[in-house]
């Protein structure tokens, strides 16, 4: 493929992908979501085969695809023209499905899902309760592509929005568009990106970074990943349109290196994208030059944390540094540094297409777009959701999630893992808000929901999310290292039955100092389980100490 | 490992400002494990102080200095996972094969990691043994699973 040259060549290029593509060519779509593991070779090697075997090899494609979303039903598949959706399908199903509705164009009434409130069959995706309540911008199009062919993309109108920028937009008028849209983080904090943006750009120096982090360290967070691994072109894409923004030529690229098929997926990405003009030199003949390179974690929490994360690139151990100089303007070798995650930078291409208007449009005053959910714990339709925001909490759990397994009550939404906070069930009908949500102490976080039934232990939960957070903790400053290891004796005794009076007061003022005076996020949220258990769930604390036992319902 | 493949690792990310982190997890994904004399030939060959290597060898939780064991069992103890009972899941485990979390059988027949929740909370509570995927398990279906891995 020669380097492509304009933007007007790229719409000729999709013009000849799009016409040499059959809309009515059948197409098996084979989820390859780690939740339904990955794409199993057995399953895609099963259709490949019967594929053959009932003669129809060139006339029908089996794609492997990024998450469809739904992993409680996996392993997922899609049929495409008709996108008939089968869930739980092993491999000795291929025979029937491939007789049936690929020749016969039958529907297989017994890998239908079934609403198991209503009994109600639902044949196509947009049938089924969990997508029906969904606005799947960012992942829809993950059934519909294959992450590993760039022409699937450009068919589906990718890298226009980059065309569209590097030729009708300064780099002023795109950051203003980003600005405008008020698209906020996502991985975290919910700071305006258009902001951060800003500040890079300001910053006085010849070179500049742009980062995608893609950690998501979280335990219970993996959105991004579906994102990243099903589609990630439309992150790239982001990425250098943030970057010629900004003023930044070289991109970095920081993911899970546990993951070998996300990693295998980005390496492609990035050689296909620069094969065809969208990396490298004189990008669509605008001038503008563009690199990135990939980086990986090598499995510590808080190398998820921007300044750690820098550390990390530049070769050394990921330790944060005091933030009273902002990564925008002094980050990886003390060049401006602007670093986003995944979901931000995946929603940079629709606003810049389709303008911010239409994405004000979506979304709640503050809370902009759609947000990536991962649902996780005692829920039934454990899986990756996209809503947008206002979103009620209730619609999450119940409408979209199918609520709480084996008949138990619902106890307490999480957010944000052990960094974040619990609401009691009486707060449900919470909209998805960042500023709502931090007021009542859960934030949002990266988007990880974490659903706890009602023989939840919040005493013992807690005490298992200081766990985690003193393994993690990189030991470099005082009230992070030393603090939370006394919070998790306190806690460990607490959970133990063993509490006592004043230890709850203790706590408050570990949490304190925790909150104030250490150097990075990890340190500072410590506190955010315990704080928010003490505002709705401190009756079970107490009881912890006064009982000296601990049930989870007092 | 021989030392002509370290010297290979070695080269392949020579000159790039984060080359001690890619030759560790080369030699790591490779080896299993970081011997000394491999630390100190990369300190030497990249001139970076051994203290300096020691640090980032220490800090990041891939990298073993320790030998691992034929086989590696992880139970994934993220939050999904914790509370729909990993804990039972592990201490199976631990009861089964006599180590705890970052240690390795006397007979190096296996290696026990826990912790980072790995994103398919669907599948748990669950244990990945060498790189297989052992889903919605109970702590009975754990002999059966360590069974296979001689």
């Amino acid at each position: 493929m020669a380097r492509i040259s304009s933007a007007k060549e790229l719409e000729e290029v999709r013009k000849g992908i799009v016409s040499k593509k059959d809309p009515n060519k059948p197409c098996v779509a084979i989820c390859g979501g780690i939740g339904c593991l990955g794409g199993r070779e057995d399953l895609v090697n099963a259709f490949e085969k019967e594929i053959k075997k009932q003669k129809l090899q060139g006339k029908v494609d089996v794609r492997v695809t990024g998450c469809h979303g739904f992993c409680a039903q996996g392993p997922n598949i899609v049929i495409y023209p008709d996108e008939i959706c089968y869930v739980k399908v092993q491999p000795e199903d291929a025979s029937e499905i491939v007789k049936q509705t690929l020749v016969e164009k039958k529907v297989v009434d017994r890998l239908v899902y079934t609403d198991p409130n209503t009994g109600e069959k639902a044949v196509y995706q947009s049938d089924i309760p969990y997508y029906k309540k969904q606005m799947r911008n960012l992942l829809g199009t993950n059934p519909k592509i294959d992450p590993r062919n760039i022409d699937d993309y450009l068919a589906i109108g990718g890298y226009s929005s980059l065309a569209k920028a590097l030729s009708k937009m300064t780099p002023e008028q795109v950051l203003d568009e980003v600005k405008k849209a008020n698209l906020r983080g996502r991985g975290g904090g919910g700071f305006p990106a258009g902001l951060k943006w800003e500040t890079a750009r300001n910053a006085p120096a010849e070179l500049k970074y742009v980062i995608c982090n893609g950690h998501e360290g979280e335990p219970g967070a993996y959105m991004d990943r579906a994102i990243f691994q099903g589609n990630p072109h439309l992150i790239i894409e982001g990425l250098i349109i943030g970057g010629y923004a900004i003023g930044a030529r070289q991109g970095f690229i920081y993911t899970r290196h546990d993951m070998p098929r996300l990693r295998e997926n980005i390496d492609l990405a990035l050689k296909t994208a620069h094969d065809y003009g969208f990396l490298g030199k004189n990008i669509l003949g605008s001038g503008f030059d563009f690199e990135i390179e990939v980086h990986l974690d090598v499995g510590i929490f808080v190398s998820g944390e921007a300044s750690a994360l820098m550390r990390s690139i530049e070769g050394k151990a990921p330790e944060p540094r005091p933030k009273y100089t902002r990564t925008a303007v002094k980050g990886i070798w003390e060049r401006p540094s602007n670093l986003n995650n995944v979901e931000t930078w995946a929603n940079v291409p629709q606003i810049i297409g389709k303008g911010a208007d239409w994405y004000l449009g979506i979304g709640t005053e503050g809370s902009k777009g759609t947000k990536m959910i991962s649902l996780s714990g005692n829920i039934v339709n454990t899986g990756v959701v996209e809503v947008p925001f206002g979103t009620t909490l209730k619609e999450i759990v119940y409408d979209i999630g199918g609520g709480i397994p084996n008949g138990k009550k619902l106890k307490a939404i999480h957010f944000g893992a052990a960094m974040g906070g619990s609401l009691p069930a009486e707060l449900i009908d919470t909209p998805l808000d960042f500023d709502v949500m931090s007021k009542l102490g859960a934030a949002i976080g990266a988007g990880g929901l974490f659903v706890m039934d009602e023989d939840t232990n919040m005493v013992s939960m807690n005490r298992f999310f200081l766990d985690f957070l003193a393994k993690e903790s990189c030991g470099k400053c005082v009230p992070c290292r030393e603090g939370i290891r006394q919070m998790l004796r306190i806690m460990t005794r607490m959970s133990e039955g063993k509490g006592r009076e004043g230890d709850i007061e203790a706590l408050e003022e570990l949490c304190e100092v925790g909150s104030l005076a250490s150097l990075c996020a990890l340190g500072k949220t410590t506190s955010s389980p315990i704080y928010s258990a003490l505002r709705y769930f401190k009756k079970e604390y107490e009881a912890s100490i006064k009982n000296k036992g601990t049930p989870p319902n007092c | 490992m021989d030392s002509k493949r370290i010297d290979e690792i070695i080269n392949k990310y020579e000159g790039m400002a984060n080359s001690v982190i890619m030759v560790l997890m080369d030699i790591q994904h490779e080896n299993h494990w970081l011997p000394r004399e491999v630390l100190e030939k990369i300190s030497k060959k990249l001139s970076v102080p051994l203290s300096e290597i020691l640090h980032i060898a220490t800090f990041y939780k891939t990298f073993s200095l320790k030998p691992q064991g034929r086989h590696e069992v992880h139970v994934c103890t993220g939050t999904s996972c914790h509370q729909r009972g990993s804990e039972k899941i592990l201490e199976k485990v631990q009861d089964l094969i006599g180590v705890k979390p970052g240690e390795t059988t006397s007979d190096l027949r296996f290696s026990l990691e826990n912790g980072s929740c790995l994103g398919c909370c669907t599948l748990g509570p669950e244990m990945v043994v060498d790189g297989v995927h052992h889903s919605n398990i109970t702590p009975d279906d754990v002999e059966d699973i360590l069974k296979n891995y001689k």
